[in-house]
């Protein structure tokens, strides 16, 4: 395997109709318009000598190192800045040119310290590459003049230094900073021989850098280093895999020094991050080989026993034993599984065929129950298809884009930097949410409207924007009759604009202006294509299905689907959300969204794995667990999450896994679910296993393994195992051949296969004869369903209220540099930027409990009750107050509810009525969580060594 | 009936209740097969039988909308 070295063109290539050609060094080449004449020479392998150029940048023209010669024009041209012209004659090399380099890196290094054989750039250096390429022998101006060589080194931020001996100042740090990532961090302080890079006078931690890497990456030199790089050295052979956090699915090369992970690097022909990342994917990849990672498989009769560790093949026959056991005493509903969103594909399959197909029934779910389930409900009913409509790229088009619910800059920052980009270049923004996200306001980004609606009436936001469309005369009416189903629409045309619908009428308890509401519907329907994105700000409510649909009407009312540009976008949380929903893990349908009911899909299912499958809908999780307490289920296989940790209700699980029999949870620690847990598989990495995720797009990256498991199986294998000693006939090689049988069973995959990935990279679903390539946006000249459909999408207030035992409003959320239950990114220094998780209260309500800043606070719901540490925070309105839940000891979800989404369960976290007070303890229920923490996670070494 | 199962059917007549709510800005009948139907799509069969039970003693908490919904599918 080699070290995979992509081709730099210096300048982007150009995306345009009009081709131009001319003659570089007596060869003819064609290029787009606008393509720079650096570009065009790369395009036929000529590298131009360059240092302040690179292709993820606009051109900068600083170094003079890329002059050329052009017939009929004076000088000598920087090729980086000058655009190619049709006839134009370029001479790359001559021996003026030649001098002229030479000069330009004689200054260059006469600064530079000369320690490159201990550099640890050494081997991947621009500089050096280009003192060679100009042939430069000798610094005729010696070392002694005016110099950096000993300014001093900010190793501030955990994963990069900034050696400012080493800087040319060439400005490719400052721009990845503005153009790529769009935090405007960096600056140029001074000028000529005092310039110097600087984060805003601060250090890096200090600074408003989010660290991305961008900078990094854009160096040529070894100023901004790795400190992975700095401890290991150079990688010597690289793979190209896909990020394992969020759904945003950036692909990177994993650079390796045998089994050992130096460096990941975003990859620029990654269709979901064209060579962008953020700090999880780019650095925060330490966890996979954390200490505390338990890669022994365990078993016990009782929660409160010590684990012994055995063999694979003990804990298989275990587990076997004990679902089997459950099933003739409990029936044959007495067990299922959760798979998990950070699994890959073809590790979701066969658990959810395990659990049909072996335990012959359909109590299949998984985590997405909790997230993104009204998704799938909200957009099959409208459209037909239980996905988003557009690529990433699409947003490039975009001339309004509404953010509703997320918050893309801390939880999808690579689309958020492509989003920012967007706006930057004069497109308009709505915003609708409850807190002053950072897109409100940020480095040359304003939102047009922020809506900062009371939590709970997104329907109401969402029903009065439509309100205004319909009630002005605003609607697509051509549009309408030519792809939507008109009946429907007459019907919710007069729903939608009774009078309650108005923003005048909603404004009472949204608390939204109703002249901000009217105004911002004004502009999503005029403003040219419009594009709706939005997170679980969405979907997790009492009527998150229902504001799902709302927008969808939005958006079909005005046209907005079927183009560039624009559509309907769920923003995915974790990285393989898209992927296991599609897989079939729904207790309700097979792969590819088709009902358990259906009998032509469950013939297909049947005949290839030869047994007869319940065509009856199987328990959700909240149902599974309420079985485990009143009923009979007693056995359950979670793969990969973290139910106690992640799910509402923190008593109610709790409860519902201590009733169990036999709880097998796979994951690569011993999590919160696995201290009421029987036997532990241990899980493998991403970077331990083949497989594939699909991102928010619906796009299938590949996962690649670049290193042995270290618990001997990649979860797949464990997976089969169990299934073995169940007698269930499952065999595979490779997750290849799972794809292959994933693909035979489910239309939309038809055409998706490893080797399909291995020649195009990604795909994005659906990928079959029709549609040979995948497909980048939906519903182009139709909805999957036929016609568009309407629904009629009554606001109803949750049940939750504020009262005066409970008068504030909780709403929970994510930050950039934590994940989820926080399992993987606690285990890395992205913990520098977010310790624990704390209260944000707004100073009004603060002062009027006398809470201040730091001190710590009791959170009480009628759920439960914990205590953090608050943060006095404008972001808030008054009434509302917001928390995190990525450290388990801070317990965010003893405090929610068991409130859901009518249509699918999906937990309510956004509304929780709370009070805060000021408080000296933890909470009780804290306390005990303390002492589990240890008690239940204790391991019998001494044991399992004498049986050895 | 004993204090579990009362809390199993407490929180499905508060599911039922939900759905018919959500159903209810459409026209009667429209509104009786969509409850019908969702619940025939996403509830297991125990959950229907619960329910059921229920239903069989009157069917007094539940919601006009979710009653007639749940008659259909007996
Ligand atoms: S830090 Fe690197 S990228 Fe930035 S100016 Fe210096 S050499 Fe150029
Ligand atoms: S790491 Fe990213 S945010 Fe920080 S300075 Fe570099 S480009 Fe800017
Ligand atoms: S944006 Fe998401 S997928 Fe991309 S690097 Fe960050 S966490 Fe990974
Ligand atoms: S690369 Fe063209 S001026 Fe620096």
């Amino acid at each position: 395997m080699a070290l995979i070295k992509e081709i730099d063109t210096g300048t982007p290539i150009r995306l345009a109709d009009r081709i131009v050609t001319l003659v570089i060094d007596g060869e003819r080449v064609s290029v787009p318009a606008g393509t720079s004449v650096m570009a065009a020479a790369m395009t036929m392998g000529t590298k131009i000598p360059k240092l302040c150029a690179t292709d993820s940048l606009e051109a900068f023209g600083s170094c003079r190192l890329c002059l050329v010669e052009i017939e009929g024009r004076r000088g000598t041209p920087a090729s980086c800045t000058t655009p190619a012209e049709d006839g134009m004659i370029v001479h790359t090399q001559n021996e003026r040119l030649a001098k002229l380099r030479r000069g330009v890196m004689e200054l260059y290094i006469s600064d530079h310290p000369l320690d490159c054989l201990t550099c640890p750039a050494n081997g991947d250096c621009e500089l050096q590459d280009m003192a060679g390429a100009v042939g430069l022998r000798d610094v005729r101006y010696g070392y002694k003049g005016a110099n950096h060589l000993d300014a001093g080194k900010d190793e501030s931020n955990p994963y990069f230094t900034f050696d400012e001996s080493k800087c040319i100042v060439c400005s490719r740090c400052v721009r990845a900073c503005e153009e790529t990532q769009g935090t405007f961090a960096l600056t140029i302080q001074g000028r000529g021989f005092n310039s110097k890079v600087s984060p805003g006078g601060l250090d890096f931690l200090s600074s408003e850098c989010v660290s991305c890497g961008a900078c990094v990456q854009a160096c040529p030199t070894a100023t901004l280093s790795e400190k992975t790089i700095i401890e290991h050295g150079q990688p010597d052979h690289s793979v190209v895999t896909t990020c394992a956090y969020c759904g945003v699915g950036c692909s990177f090369k994993a650079e390796m020094q045998g089994e050992r992970v130096v460096n990941m690097e975003p990859y620029k022909a990654g269709g979901a991050n064209e060579g962008h990342s953020c700090v999880k994917g780019r650095f925060a990849w330490g966890y996979a080989t954390a200490k505390d990672r338990i890669t022994k498989p365990m078993i016990r009769a009782k929660i409160t026993d010590p684990w012994r560790e055995v063999s694979w093949d003990e804990a298989f026959a275990y587990a076997a034993s004990e679902f089997k056991r459950i099933q003739s005493t409990h029936g044959r509903e007495g067990v299922g599984a959760i798979t998990s969103s950070r699994c890959t594909n073809e590790e979701v399959f066969v658990i959810q065929k395990l659990v049909r197909m072996g335990f012959g029934n359909n109590n299949v779910d998984t985590c997405a129950r909790v997230c993104h389930s009204p998704t799938g409900y909200g957009l099959s009913k409208t459209f037909g298809t239980s996905a988003g409509t557009q690529d990433f790229k699409s947003v490039e088009e975009s001339d309004v884009i509404l953010v509703i619910g997320a918050n893309p800059t801390d939880a999808h920052p690579v689309f958020a930097s492509r989003m920012k980009k967007r706006l930057r270049q004069g497109a308009r923004l709505i915003v609708v949410d409850p807190r002053k996200i950072d897109l409100v306001k940020s480095a040359h980004v304003r939102a047009d409207y922020h809506l900062p609606l009371m939590p709970g009436t997104n329907v109401a936001i969402v029903n009065a924007l439509s309100h205004v469309i319909v009630t002005e005369g605003l609607a697509k009416e051509d549009y309408i009759r030519e792809r939507c189903d008109w009946d429907d629409f007459q019907v919710w045309a007069r729903f939608i604009a009774e009078e309650k619908h108005s923003p005048e009428a909603v404004e009472q308890f949204t608390g939204v202006p109703a002249a901000d509401v009217r105004a911002a519907a004004r502009l999503y329907a005029t403003g040219g294509k419009a594009a709706i994105y939005y997170g679980l700000g969405v979907t997790e409510h009492s009527q998150g299905s229902t504001t799902v649909m709302a927008m969808a009407n939005l958006a079909m009312v005005t046209g907005n689907i079927g183009q560039r540009g624009m559509g309907v976008n769920p923003l995915r949380g974790q990285n393989n959300v898209q992927g296991a929903c599609d897989m079939g893990s729904f207790p309700h349908e097979f792969s590819g969204y088709r009902h358990v009911s259906d009998d032509s899909t469950r013939d297909t299912f049947e005949s290839l794995w030869g047994v007869a499958l319940d065509k009856t809908p199987g328990m959700r999780i909240p149902n599974m667990l309420d079985e485990a307490q009143f009923g009979s289920f007693k056995g359950l296989y979670v793969q990969g999450e973290d139910i106690a940790q992640s799910d509402p209700d923190t008593h109610h699980v709790t409860a519902g896994l201590a009733a169990m029999e036999c709880v097998i949870v796979q994951d690569l620690f011993l999590n919160e679910t696995a201290k009421y847990a029987h036997v532990f598989f241990p899980g493998a990495s991403f970077l331990e296993k083949d497989g594939t995720f699909t991102n928010a797009e619906r796009r299938i990256n590949r996962v690649r393994k670049v290193m042995t498991p270290m618990a001997g199986l990649a979860d797949w294998e464990a997976t089969l195992g169990f299934a073995r000693a169940l007698g269930v006939d499952m065999h595979y090689a490779h997750p290849s051949e799972i794809m292959d049988e994933i693909a035979a069973l489910t239309p939309t995959f038809r055409n998706v296969s490893y080797k399909k990935l291995d020649e195009m990279g990604s795909v994005q679903w659906p990928c079959n004869d029709a549609a040979p390539e995948g497909t980048p946006i939906m519903h182009v000249d139709r909805f999957v369903r036929g016609k568009g459909k309407f629904m009629l999408t009554e606001f109803t207030p949750t049940d939750e209220r504020t009262g005066p035992r409970f008068p504030l409003l909780l709403t929970t959320g994510r930050i950039l540099s934590q994940y989820n239950v926080g399992a993987q990114t606690r285990r890395t220094s992205n913990s520098v930027w977010h310790e624990e998780d704390v209260l944000e209260i707004h100073p009004f309500d603060a002062e009027s409990r006398g809470i201040r800043d730091g001190d710590l606070v009791a959170l009480a719901s009628r759920a439960g009750e914990v205590s953090l540490k608050a943060r006095i925070s404008e972001r808030m309105q008054p009434g509302v107050v917001y928390t995190t839940f990525h450290h388990p000891n801070s317990g965010a979800n003893v405090v929610t509810t068991d409130n859901s989404d009518w249509a699918t369960n999906c937990p309510e976290y956004k509304v929780t009525a709370v009070q805060a007070r000021r408080t000296n303890h933890w909470s009780d229920w804290q306390e005990q969580d303390r002492e589990t923490a240890i008690s239940m996670r204790r391991i019998a070494h001494e044991a399992a060594d004498a049986a050895e | 009936m004993t204090d579990s199962a009362t809390h199993a059917v407490d929180k499905l007549i508060r599911m039922a209740n939900q759905i018919a709510v959500a159903f209810a800005a459409q026209p009667r009948d429209e509104a009786i097969t969509g409850v019908a139907d969702h619940i025939k799509a996403f509830w297991t069969p125990k959950m229907r039988r619960d329910i059921g039970a229920h239903l069989a003693e009157g069917g007094q908490r539940l919601e006009p909308l979710a009653k007639a919904a749940l008659e259909r599918l007996q």
